[in-house]
């Protein structure tokens, strides 16, 4: 069976290093601002700082450790290939200042992947600048207050979101100084029809929704839904988190959104990073171009790359310079080595994965899926049986699939499906790999109880009381 | 085909789901925007894809292949082998945020490290593990001092950079914040502390400070700024550069409440602007209402040392519409890269940076104002940027020195009008004397 390897290693302050150097005074810095001794950070040697570093690496799982199916993560492989291009000195050590001649190859890569990310999602421009998904829809939805005070349409200021929908969705719509509407679904799952219409008002300035949804189910209403939010004068936003379901099968721009956020970091293979650096470029329709931040990439007449600030209704800037070039670059690369043929080859294969985990674990019964049947790139179960049955909670599930190597699903997401595992198996997994997984989650089902409960028993730790660490909070060194 | 290892037996696996077409899996899908094309390019080889790229990239010139002093926030760093040896590591960057800490202990200890040795820099009590970048760090800053106070006004210099004026703009947007900005002496380059007291009132909710500021230069009067937003109740925040603070009081010393500032100088390339790494750092009585991931060190089920995501009560995943800020993904990997940065350093070799870039930056302005016709624009005291006045056209000097093969200083004539014949060089442990040496004397021969 598996095992993480285990240190029990010190924390770097725990590490004997060298002595703290006294500090000698600098007259020329004024003297109330002087440093009076050294910062209490460790003198170590460059191979005890690798090893430590190396130690912790080794009880950490990433996605070259194994599957790792997070619903609505799109935890797919990050190609090699990316990462080696990215780090070449001619992208890495360019300055965002530097004069634009200087700078052609950077300002090139940004121009064409604004166009590709166009094509790919059916809409008319694109906006690099934000650095992750919840910052793309705090980017969306100032661009929809913009259009509406352009419009001298003051009054909206509600935004309804299905209660399916991610939690950086209603978090965002708070920062911007909007109302969260959460409105039920169906029994299907699905947005109701109904309830969009009755809760539409003069006071909506936007509809967020995700297609596919956190349940994996896509809004086949979707058209009638855009028409419905349209005739109420209100905006239709599209979280694409799902973004790895429908690529080359349709396009959120056809469907009727007017607003579009994607997250690099999961469709378009840049590596999470442990949470970072991602990138959540934000794409519009025409008529909100104008509102779009600066500085936009144009192309003059005898094919420059220029950064254009002349754009008098922008909302101006919501990052530092242009966004995390680094990881655009990376995205640039991926959609060039998959072409169309290959994007599209990547959500049928993400669909196919899902569906195939689905009905396998399903036909089993020992997990249950509630609503419809047909899924897309991910699929919902419920937990609700073993929880009645043997009293096994959908976190013990998860904590036990830790002792079999494999990184358990979502868990508890989204909120209307009871001891929810959320599973999106991307692409990257072999039949084999899904197999197994499959194997893991049944077997599981059928062992005792205790052995769930009390699991992991094969990683660096035994389960964690995060309950304690923010009781007693310990959140430096300093305060071991 | 690439990455997809069931590509070739789909169909195998469509039977097994009495399936015949892939397409039966899109049959939900309205047919009148079904689309079966996309038009961009045919995917590329490998190989292929590598050349395309070589092509572009000799578009571009490095600092390596161009010597560059431009400030305005962001210079080149050494940066040493072992950080990228360590970020490298695929179970480090290929690994999601560690929402199951059992499988991302070393990560998450690693980011415990980074928040203790932030907190420990900025002398504030505790850090998050990052936020996007500098930039959007004052903002959250911002709209965490209004929570915290129940006021509505934040104040800042006017000379900020103006990416960070635009970004809290729109950040101020949603809550109604109002933005009143303080001038700066027109001699020394420091805030103008008379106009600082006539603007924190008791509508105040925080003041930003940036040390050095925009201007590369020392705000050393500290304590009388901390006077003045305490005697207000409005909260001092502190925008810092972080090597700096090796040789430079932390702002904890005199008392500031958050410290924020850009980490991307902790070992992360420049990256034409991004990745970055926003650094968050408060005292303690703030943690409920900080922005970002916070890790603290707890025990495993067998009473073993373990670490896991502390507060997540806080966050957009539970709190959803009522959460301190919409952030989840961060710069994760930046603050790795800045945490082995730092722990490569130690406390003694942070100092001797510190004083290098003092150092250097005396050279440089020495060197260069002893050519006829430059002069420091202000008298304060400066870290590794400063402001100098040049006697052309500062548009036309860069373009005469990008001739050269160097990019001289970044311009402050839009910005900052009345500046219309200055620049702002900055410059680092990574400028050699002979570079400045050289960068000098073209710069004669140019006049």
């Amino acid at each position: 069976m598996y095992h993480s390897a285990v240190y029990n290693e010190p924390l770097l302050k725990e590490l004997v290093g060298i002595k703290k150097e006294s500090i000698s005074p600098i007259n020329s810095i004024p003297k109330n601002l002087q440093k009076t001794k050294i910062d209490d950070i460790p003198n170590l040697d460059e191979t005890q700082v690798i090893r430590h570093f190396h130690h912790l690496s080794q009880m950490n799982y990433g996605v070259d450790s194994g599957i790792y199916p997070l619903g609505s993560c799109t935890m797919k492989y990050n190609p090699r290939l990316c990462e080696q291009i990215a780090s070449w000195d001619k992208f890495s050590n360019t300055h965002p200042f530097q004069d634009y001649s200087t700078a052609q190859g950077n300002l090139q890569i940004m121009f064409e992947l604004e166009r590709m990310l166009c094509e790919i999602t059916g809409m008319d421009f694109f906006c690099l600048q934000p650095a992750a998904g919840a910052h793309g829809e705090f980017l969306g939805l100032l661009l929809t207050r913009a259009y509406h005070d352009y419009n001298k349409d003051y009054e909206r200021n509600e935004v309804i979101l299905p209660d399916t929908s991610h939690g950086t969705n209603p978090a965002s719509v708070s920062m911007a100084g909007y109302k969260t509407i959460e409105i039920p679904s169906t029994n299907e799952g699905t947005v109701d029809l109904d309830v969009l219409e009755k809760t539409l008002s003069n006071k909506t300035a936007c509809f967020m929704l995700t297609n596919p949804n956190t349940l994996g189910i896509f809004e086949s209403e979707i058209l009638k839904i855009s028409k419905l939010v349209h005739k109420a004068g209100s905006l239709l936003y599209y979280d694409g988190a799902n973004m790895n379901a429908i690529m080359g099968k349709v396009r959120p721009g056809d469907m009727g959104f007017d607003i579009v956020h994607l997250n690099l970091h999961k469709t378009f293979s840049t590596p999470h990073g442990g949470g970072g650096p991602g990138s959540g470029p934000v794409g519009v329709n025409i008529k909100l171009e104008k509102f779009l931040p600066i500085p936009r990439i144009a192309k003059t007449k005898d094919c420059t790359f220029v950064l254009d600030y002349d754009a008098p209704d922008s909302i101006g800037k919501i990052k530092g310079f242009y966004g995390n070039f680094s990881v655009l670059l990376k995205a640039y690369v991926y959609i060039l080595m998959m072409g169309y043929d290959g994007l599209r080859e990547v959500s049928e294969t993400a669909v196919l994965n899902s569906n195939y985990m689905k009905k396998k674990i399903l036909d089993k019964k020992r997990y249950e899926m509630p609503y419809a049947n047909l899924r897309k790139h991910e699929f919902v179960l419920s937990c609700e049986k073993l929880k009645q049955i043997k009293d096994v909670r959908a976190m013990d599930v998860a904590k036990r699939l830790l002792d079999y190597g494999f990184h358990p699903p979502t868990v508890y997401f989204p909120l209307i499906v009871k001891e929810a595992l959320m599973i999106e198996p991307t692409e990257s997994e072999s039949k084999d790999d899904l197999n197994r997984y499959i194997n893991a989650l049944i077997k599981i089902a059928d062992e005792n109880p205790e052995t769930l409960k009390n699991a992991p028993n094969n990683c660096p730790v035994m389960r964690v009381d995060d309950v304690g660490a923010t009781k007693n909070p310990i959140l430096t060194w300093n305060m071991v | 085909m690439k990455f997809i290892p069931n590509s070739e037996i789909k169909n195998e696996m469509l039977k097994e789901l009495n399936l015949k077409n892939i397409n039966d899996l899109f049959s939900d899908i309205p047919k009148e925007i079904k689309i079966n094309e996309l038009d961009i390019p045919k995917g590329l080889s490998q190989q292929e894809t590598e050349k395309k790229l070589q092509k572009i990239a000799s578009k571009n010139k490095s600092y390596n292949d161009m010597l560059t002093f431009l400030g305005g926030g962001i210079k080149p760093h050494y940066i040493p082998a072992i950080v990228k040896s360590i970020t490298s590591r695929s179970e480090f960057f290929t690994s999601y945020t560690p929402y199951q800490p059992e499988a991302s202990q070393g990560f998450l200890q690693a980011m415990f490290e980074y928040q203790s040795m932030i907190a420990q820099l900025t002398g504030m009590d505790v850090s998050n593990c990052s936020l996007y970048d500098g930039v959007t760090a004052i903002s959250e800053a911002a709209l965490m001092c209004s929570r915290i106070t129940k006021r509505n006004t934040f104040v800042m210099p006017h000379n900020i950079s103006w990416d960070k004026k635009c970004v809290l703009k729109n950040y101020a947007k949603g809550p109604g914040l109002k933005i009143k900005e303080v001038p700066y002496d027109d001699k020394t380059g420091k805030i103008n502390f008379k106009e600082l007291k006539k603007a924190v009132d008791f509508d105040v909710a925080g003041v930003y400070i940036e040390n050095p500021n925009f201007f590369g230069i020392f705000e050393d009067d500290v304590e009388e700024i901390n006077k003045i937003c305490k005697d207000a109740g409005a909260l001092f925040v502190a925008g810092v550069d972080p090597i700096s603070l090796g040789i430079i009081r932390s702002p904890g010393e005199y008392d500031a409440d958050i410290v924020i500032g850009e980490g991307r100088c902790l070992g992360n390339p420049m990256d034409y602007g991004g990745s970055s790494l926003g650094i968050f750092s408060c005292k303690k009585d703030f943690i409920r209402q900080m922005p970002g991931r916070i890790i603290g060190l707890t025990k495993d089920a067998a009473g073993k040392r373990a670490f896991c995501m502390a507060f997540q009560t806080r966050e957009q995943h539970i709190r959803r519409a009522r959460a301190t800020s919409n952030i989840c993904t961060n710069e994760g990997l930046c603050a790795l890269a800045a945490s082995v940065y730092l722990s490569w350093l130690g406390g003694n070799g942070l100092s001797k940076l510190a004083k290098t870039n003092f150092e250097k930056g005396r050279l440089l302005a020495e060197k260069l104002t002893s050519i006829n016709g430059f002069k420091l624009r202000f008298t304060g005291s400066f870290f590794n940027e400063f402001v100098v006045k040049c006697p052309i056209d500062v548009n036309n000097l860069n373009k005469r020195l990008l001739l050269e093969n160097i990019h001289c200083g970044f311009a402050l004539n839009e910005n900052y009008p009345e500046l219309k014949d200055c620049m702002l060089l900055g410059v680092t442990e990574i400028h050699s004397d002979d570079d400045i040496n050289h960068f000098v004397s073209i710069l004669r021969e140019v006049l």
